[in-house]
């Protein structure tokens, strides 16, 4: 069998949950792409517009699990980009530590985000 | 029967006179991530002015008073320079998806010898998708 090259350490949780929001993201990705530039058109967004959206239940909650399962992607992604480079040590301590923050602050924000535009909050 | 490639670093960029497509696959699949993850940041952020919007801040264009959500999202619509650039992150984003898919594929074991053959396939599919797109992500920006 020919070797595999994967940015991930085989068999790890983070591999694995890389894999799995991956097949998640790849049908969202593409319903939202399609959803907001071909049925409808970025540059018709109105407020009202989104709001009627965020206020189906099923529409807002795939909106939060997309937000949340790009957010973990992303992040875990640029971890994994920044390991290959052999990161060790304290900068390796530091690179969890920033992108934990910066993961949590756009989840948290995005989740907020999403709650007001639905009229929740 | 059993292969093992040696092809050397992906990371050392210097030989990329070398580089296989899988080697390019991996490349463009990192590079497309890092757009990608950027951009959600800077989506999240713009969108963010709905939390204003909701609490009735309004501005004023054309002389009508705009909700600053609706007038933040259609005034960065109007610019010519970011509807290109939208079409710039569907061609990322449709390779990201395509390429993605034939890593799941890849890491199934499933066509495995034609891999190489499968990442100039996400290529071209993404080359078309993009031209199919553009009169739609263009209308009305000129």
């Amino acid at each position: 069998m020919a070797e595999r090259y994967s940015s991930f350490r085989s068999g790890s949780t983070s591999w694995l949950l890389q894999r799995v929001t991956a097949a998640f993201l790849v049908v969202v990705l593409a319903f939202h792409f399609f959803l907001l530039h071909f049925v409808q058109h970025a540059s018709e967004v109105t407020f009202a517009g989104t709001t009627a959206r965020m206020e189906e239940w099923g529409y807002l909650l795939t909106m939060v699990l997309f937000l949340l399962t790009a957010t973990f992607h992303g992040v875990n992604g640029v971890y994994a980009a920044l390991l290959n480079q052999g990161l060790t040590g304290t900068a390796k301590r530091a690179v969890q530590v920033v992108l934990a923050i910066a993961g949590l602050a756009l989840a948290g924000q995005g989740t907020y985000l999403a709650l007001v535009m639905s009229g929740v909050m | 029967m059993s292969q093992s490639y040696n092809r050397g670093l992906v990371e050392d960029f210097g030989r990329w006179r070398e580089f296989t497509a899988g080697m390019w696959a991996w490349i463009f699949h990192k590079f497309t991530g890092w757009v990608l993850v950027g951009y959600l940041f800077t989506h999240i952020a713009v969108l963010s002015t709905a939390i204003a919007g909701a609490n009735g801040q309004t501005v004023l264009v054309g002389g009508e008073q705009l909700n600053v959500y609706t007038a933040t999202i259609q005034g960065l619509e109007s610019l010519l320079i970011v509807r290109v650039m939208e079409v710039g992150l569907l061609a990322v984003a449709v390779f990201h998806i395509l390429n993605g898919v034939r890593l799941l594929f890849v890491d199934l074991g499933l066509g495995l010898e034609s891999q190489d053959k499968s990442f100039y396939a996400s290529l071209i599919v993404t080359g078309v998708i993009v031209i199919a797109s553009i009169p739609t992500f263009l209308e009305g920006a000129f």
